[in-house]
């Protein structure tokens, strides 16, 4: 085989966006050069470089490339969901340029040549920088310790069984303790396991009137309690996934005042839809957690304005038909998110509730800065990973239509505003 | 109506066109004599992925009174895969030309998911913990019989409202019917918000059968045990199991209904069961065969006109 000629990437010349980096708080109309895979100037009236490809995007939003900090990849051993390739275009097509992988695939991220093959995977994809999680226990069945520190030596970015609560406090406490011990980070799926187990929707009205196994909310807060009681005593660091109830919003900023080392996220479904979704019995609303009454979604959407929660995740987690064309209990919980990260996110600033700079920092600089990832960045010498937006143009959500291979949105028909126009990764253009 | 899935939404005018249908029907199985050009031509298939022989006798039943071509598929739930197994079968019946089918299946919802799929009308031969549209039906129709009318009666149901989908189907019934709904039983069988549902909850009979004019009773699992819900089937049969004693806070007229099959000495004392005055169980049985023939001739009717 020939090898390819080494092909010099032309510089990218994106004229009159408006340019906003969260984490600097920059945000103005502005003209950006790409150059060798690196942002090499930001500045307004900047001359056209000779031979550069220009991009004329006046009206547009350019920020950094997303990081989307929790996403099921379907690979390895669930191939028929979801592959790395089709995640890299569904990412592409969404803006993230950055996702942190979850480990509870099959087999799990457990070993250390697991993360290995995952980072060159990403690579591979030339468009997506994938970040594994490891596990926190081995196949993440919660019995057995993985080998933390070496997954961490080989790059796995913290700690998770995805899915699967930390649940014994004598455990977790033992995980906090051994983590400390090297300042990693560990990602709970916050909920009370023995008040979850068999549960389906949020205990309450709808869940009656349908007759599901239902999830008290307060199975949310009961782990969040016990987690945050057992940071105190270990000194560790604890990051909360997908939260989703007032009342874990409620001890989770009390906890961060006190000064712990706590974290969290949320994913657009717990802001965006309540249980109602769920209504007719539809799979594909069926998510863990379970979607929640609309005073809990409302309490979300004011810790994403208040700054409680950290970051915007797309709990991307696809799924095939055959997972989901099953009676509501037994199909399998999860929606795929990509596609649709940054437009359900937006669609909290045209309704008022955050700025615009608040809600791209949710989805950027801000998960970075709780995996400590030098990514979600837009200054000056940066690598060039960039999503380009237009922040009002309308699409709809259609769950044949999203790119990438998982049809399973629980925003099926969802009218949005935003519409990625382009992305690039180091400096070339993936999408758009 | 193209399917009976559920009580809750029906209008109070369609059940009641039932109710009165039923009632013909209940005449002419009593006169010993069959109406077989009803469903003549027509296939009923009772796809049970639950075990129930009363259930499914009675839907076998009612359909050769009004001459339908029944059969009876029996599906173990655990030998095979779940969920294909539901949407293979609705190809399979679709293959069939079934007309009517009737669905008992233990999870919540899975008619709806095949309704979804099938040419077939599907009737919920109870689904879950969701709803037993038939059995409310049938119950309406026995106390309607013996008060002349839903309206204006308390009727308190007992036992594990949690795990009972007669329950939430005779609520939904009774209520948009214009009766007052008690549920009473210990806290642990009554499920979270039920009151929305706009049901009195009472934990304790005392005060849930003061002044009624209908007693249900509800089966009461032995898992229930197992699982902590109950200490034990003793204790559970001292506050809330129905005997004598704790019917005489109702009226004195008051009639004693159970879906069955009965736990005698767990929620229900053999003597007030048998009992002649109270006890309509019996003829519950004798209504739901009626219930049931309504039903399979209102759904097939549309089915005239569309297929063949």
């Amino acid at each position: 085989m020939n090898a390819m000629p080494p092909v010099q990437l032309r510089d990218t010349f994106i004229a009159g966006a408006r340019v906003i980096d969260p984490a600097s708080g920059f945000d103005q109309t502005a003209d950006v050069l790409l150059r060798d895979g690196l942002i090499a100037e930001i500045a307004t009236g900047l001359v056209q470089p000779e031979g550069a490809d220009i991009i004329a995007a006046e009206g547009a939003v350019l920020c950094p490339g997303l990081v989307d900090m929790r996403a099921e990849l379907g690979e390895p051993g669930h191939e028929y969901r979801e592959t790395i390739a089709s995640v890299a275009r569904a990412a592409a097509a969404g803006g993230i340029t950055t996702l942190v992988a979850l480990p509870d695939s099959r087999p799990a991220i457990d070993d250390p040549a697991l993360v290995r093959l995952l980072l060159a995977r990403g690579v591979e994809t030339g468009s997506l920088s994938i970040l594994p999680y490891g596990a926190v226990t081995r196949g993440c069945a919660g019995v057995e310790l993985a080998e933390l520190g070496l997954l961490r030596e080989a790059g796995a970015v913290a700690f998770t069984d995805g899915g699967r609560a930390i649940g014994p406090a004598r455990f977790m406490r033992a995980v906090l303790s051994y983590t400390r011990g090297f300042d990693g980070i560990v990602v709970q799926h916050p909920e009370d396991p023995s008040l979850a187990e068999g549960g389906c929707a949020t205990e309450g009205e709808l869940a009656t009137r349908l007759g599901l196994p239902a999830i008290p909310a307060a199975a949310e807060a009961i782990q969040v309690a016990q987690d945050i009681a057992l940071v105190r005593l270990t000194g560790g660091r604890v990051h909360f996934a997908h939260i989703s109830t007032a009342a874990a919003l409620d001890l989770i900023r009390a906890a961060k005042t006190e000064g712990l080392r706590i974290t969290c996220d949320t994913a657009p479904p717990y802001f965006d839809l309540n249980e109602i979704a769920i209504g007719d019995f539809r799979t594909y609303a069926k998510l863990s957690p379970p979607l929640r009454a609309d005073s809990d979604r409302l309490a979300v959407v004011a810790a994403l304005a208040d700054g409680t929660i950290d970051a915007v995740a797309s709990d991307h987690q696809p799924r095939d038909a055959d997972d989901k064309r099953q009676p509501f209990a037994q199909a399998s919980a999860g929606g795929a998110g990509l596609a649709t990260l940054l437009a359900v996110t937006l669609a909290q600033v045209h309704g008022g509730a955050i700025p615009l700079i608040r809600a791209l920092a949710l989805l950027t600089s801000g998960p970075a800065t709780v995996l400590r990832l030098p990514q979600g960045r837009l200054t000056k010498g940066v690598a060039a990973d960039l999503c380009l937006f237009h922040p009002d143009r309308a699409w709809k959500v259609e769950a044949g239509k999203l790119p990438g291979k998982a049809r399973n949105t629980p925003f099926d028909g969802r009218a949005l505003e935003g519409r990625v126009l382009g992305t690039w990764k180091a400096g070339r253009r993936v999408f758009g | 109506m193209r399917h009976l899935l559920a009580i809750e939404g029906m209008a109070p005018s369609v059940i009641e066109d039932l109710l009165d249908l039923a009632e013909s029907y209940v005449l002419l199985n009593r006169s010993g004599k069959t109406q077989r050009d009803v469903l003549r031509g027509r296939t009923l298939i009772n796809l049970f992925f639950e075990d129930s022989t009363r259930t499914r006798t009675s839907f076998e039943l009612a359909g050769k009174r009004l001459g339908a071509d029944v059969l009876n598929m029996s599906v173990s739930t655990s030998s095979v895969k779940k969920g294909e197994t539901l949407l293979d079968t609705a190809s399979t019946l679709n293959a069939m030309q079934c007309d009517l089918l009737v669905v008992r299946h233990d999870q919540s919802g899975a008619p709806n998911l095949l309704a979804q799929k099938v040419d077939a009308a599907v009737i919920n031969a109870g689904d879950g913990t969701h709803e037993h549209p038939t059995q409310a039906l049938l119950d309406a129709l026995t106390i309607r019989r013996h008060r002349g009318s839903l309206e204006g009666l308390t009727i308190a149901i007992c036992g594990d409202i949690g795990h009972s989908r007669v329950a939430r189907s005779n609520i939904h019934l009774l209520l948009s019917m214009g009766s007052q709904v008690r549920v009473v039983g210990p806290p642990t069988l009554i499920p979270a918000a039920i009151e929305e549902l706009g049901v009195l909850v009472f934990n304790d009979m005392a005060d849930g059968l003061a002044g009624v004019d209908v007693v249900m009773m509800l089966r009461l699992q032995k898992e229930r045990m197992t699982r902590n819900l109950v200490p034990s089937a003793r204790e559970y049969f001292r506050f809330f199991g129905l005997d004598a004693d704790k019917l005489a806070y109702a009226k004195p007229n008051a009639l004693v209904m159970h879906p069955g099959p009965m736990n005698r000495g767990v929620e229900i004392d053999s003597a007030v069961a048998d009992d002649p005055v109270h006890s309509v169980i019996r003829e519950q049985v004798e209504m739901g065969v009626a219930i049931r023939m309504a039903v399979l001739d209102r759904l097939a009717r549309p089915l005239q006109i569309v297929r063949r």
